[in-house]
């Protein structure tokens, strides 16, 4: 099932790591804006695609373009600038920074000013601050984080961590957002908000999203479309509902049946 | 804000280093005080021994950038403030002698002497992309030995162990900080401007310091220290800031090498040891990790306190040269820096900084306790 006018076209991309191939011939697309979700059991490959996605690894075989442009063989802060952003399965952010100054620096390609004019201050440095502060301020007030703008990151419960990753994520204004597993270790309350607040950035701030996520109800509430990887191959690829009837996938999730086994 | 001195309504104020009144009002009656201090009948001994700490807070503000900020742990602050220190002489020296002299103003040598030494910085820096922590220390420890070695035995520009060179004269477009005269009519000693000098420059490099860390540069520099694979997915050039922080780091280093020698009149090739880098570290862990104010403070402390050992030796027991202790004051002094940099580490990561922030914070809420 292919996208008219994709924004990312991965082609035929593959990773292996010695004898290890962790993913072998994966090809999809994502439209603009659209909700792209990618499920598979353990060690399917669904990090190593984000992680050749962003530049982290780097795939042997194949091309992955976001609108045009070619992003395998560029180095992470490159494809930052092109306009990837991510969120990681486990927390990475900044600890010894407070949640504002985490959101500032996912400003940090935008902001203009260099090492001269920061050791100045007055001028350039102090209008560019307080004009992405005025962002930062707007993505804090979206994700509902503002009583925790000055505490250290490292301090606040596991929940509000995930909310700031994400927001440290928007806040690069990017036009691909990777989701790690945004409600791993949460509840079914706080899956709940995290499900609200994709949704609200792919309503109002219209960005292409690729979800991974071990929460079934959550993903097949929300994706537009689902991939599905098992072993580092892609099985299956399509609507949430065409996925769930798909019997490959039954299979990799719960195993052949005896019947069908022999 | 009256009466609500904590209520910010602008972004710049709540960016702002005082971002109260109070504050703002508090420092810089401290630095007024700070700049009267020279008039109250201080010693020369003690005006320049202040002077040396103000230095030695330049210094240790450039390893803070690097090691505290950056995460970039350098034993090899030694080797750059040994750079700077030559590169000030050189260019200050008197052009006829025996060693290598220019005979420049100081408006050209002490700049110099930080971005000779920024270069040298530059060139290291491509080293702390391959490694990290440990590999790095070891790495910026042979640079060290490297320069002790160079200063040794490039004597037309050292003068060699044990003889040494002059110092880089402080002569502004024609006015001499290292000679008596007059400022607006009030008689100013050799000692007197020399700790105003140096003061102001500090304040000077102190603020900027400071500027570096709240802006993007300093976020970049903590980014990479806390999450260095983040941070570059995040957009950070890890190459480019690894480079800036050693290069800012290194500026410091010899703008408070070539100061230090023009301050204290005498250096040895040999004292850009390994003894130095630790003495800067302790300062930094003493004083504070990534703090600018935490900086000043551990430079003060690891500077005055030999001088107060020295002056109560004979007070203290076991304490003394030859034959009246078991210690000699400079054997002590090595003990107690070492101890102190493993009891902060363990008990007070934040340094001196965060024990003054603790205190700070007790007396905010005074008399209640929350």
């Amino acid at each position: 099932m292919a996208v008219v006018d994709p924004l990312l076209v991965v082609d035929d991309v593959r990773l292996a790591f010695a004898g290890i191939v962790a993913l072998d011939g994966v090809s999809f697309t994502v439209g603009n804006g659209e909700l792209f979700a990618i499920i598979g059991p353990n060690g399917a490959g669904k990090t190593s695609i984000f992680n050749c996605l962003n530049g982290v690894y780097r795939p042997q075989r194949g091309s992955i373009t976001l609108a045009g442009t070619e992003l395998i063989g560029m180095s992470p802060h490159r494809i930052a600038e092109v306009g990837v952003a991510r969120t990681f399965q486990n927390i990475e952010l900044f600890e010894n920074l407070t949640v504002l100054e985490n959101l500032q620096l996912g400003r940090h390609l935008a902001v203009g000013y260099g090492t001269g004019a920061a050791m100045v201050w007055k001028g350039k440095a102090q209008r560019e601050e307080v004009e992405h502060r005025r962002r930062v301020e707007e993505i804090i007030d979206f994700l509902e984080i503002e009583p925790f703008r000055k505490q250290l990151v490292g301090m606040l419960p596991y929940g509000v961590q995930k909310r700031v990753e994400l927001g440290r994520a928007l806040a690069m204004d990017p036009k691909l957002l990777l989701l790690d597993e945004p409600a791993a270790g949460m509840n079914l309350e706080e899956t709940e908000d995290i499900a609200r607040f994709i949704l609200d950035i792919k309503e109002e701030l219209d960005v292409a999203m690729i979800l991974v996520e071990h929460d079934m109800g959550l993903v097949m509430d929300i994706a537009d479309r689902v991939m599905v990887l098992d072993f580092g191959v892609k099985i299956a690829d399509g609507t949430p509902d065409e996925v769930q009837r798909n019997p490959d996938v039954i299979k990799a999730y719960l195993g052949e049946t005896l019947e069908a086994g022999s | 804000m009256r009466g609500r001195p904590n209520l910010y309504t602008s972004y710049e104020a709540d960016g702002a280093i005082f971002p109260t009144a109070t504050q703002k009002v508090t420092f810089w009656l401290g630095v007024a005080g700070m700049v009267a201090l020279p008039f109250l009948g201080l010693s020369r001994v003690w005006l320049i021994l202040l002077a040396t700490t103000f230095v030695a807070a330049i210094g240790a503000i450039g390893l803070n950038l690097v090691t505290g900020y950056a995460g970039q742990i350098s034993l090899g602050h030694a080797f750059f403030l040994g750079v700077g220190c030559y590169t000030g002489a050189a260019l200050s020296g008197d052009p006829g002698g025996s060693v290598i002299g220019m005979g420049l103003d100081m408006l050209i040598w002490l700049p110099a002497a930080g971005l000779v030494a920024a270069l040298a910085g530059v060139i290291v820096a491509p080293v702390a992309l391959r490694l990290k922590g440990l590999y790095l220390a070891l790495v910026t420890l042979g640079l060290v030995f490297l320069g002790e070695h160079i200063f040794r035995n490039w004597e037309s520009l050292t003068g060699g162990g044990g003889v040494g060179r002059k110092p880089p004269v402080l002569s502004l477009l024609g006015w001499r900080f290292d000679q008596p005269g007059a400022i607006a009519g009030i008689e100013v000693s050799k000692e007197q401007q020399i700790y105003l000098l140096t003061f102001i420059l500090l304040l000077i490099l102190g603020f900027a310091a400071k500027n570096l860390a709240r802006s993007k540069v300093g976020r970049a520099f903590a980014a990479i220290r806390d999450r260095d694979i983040a941070a570059d997915v995040m957009g950070v050039n890890l190459t480019w800031y690894k480079v800036v922080a050693f290069a800012v780091s290194s500026f410091y280093a010899g703008v408070a090498g070539s100061l230090y020698f023009a301050t204290t009149g005498f250096v040895e090739p040999a004292s850009f040891n390994l003894l130095l880098s630790i003495l800067f570290i302790a300062m930094v862990v003493i004083g504070g990790a990534s703090s600018i104010a935490g900086s000043i403070m551990g430079a003060a402390f690891v500077t005055l306190l030999p001088q107060i050992i020295d002056s109560t030796s004979d007070f203290l027991p076991l304490i003394g040269d030859g034959s009246a202790g078991v210690l000699s004051p400079a054997q002590f002094e090595r003990i107690l820096f070492g101890l102190l940099i493993v009891i902060f580490l363990i008990f007070e990561p934040l340094g001196l900084y965060g024990i003054w922030i603790r205190v700070r914070n007790y007396w905010k809420a005074w008399p209640f306790s929350y």
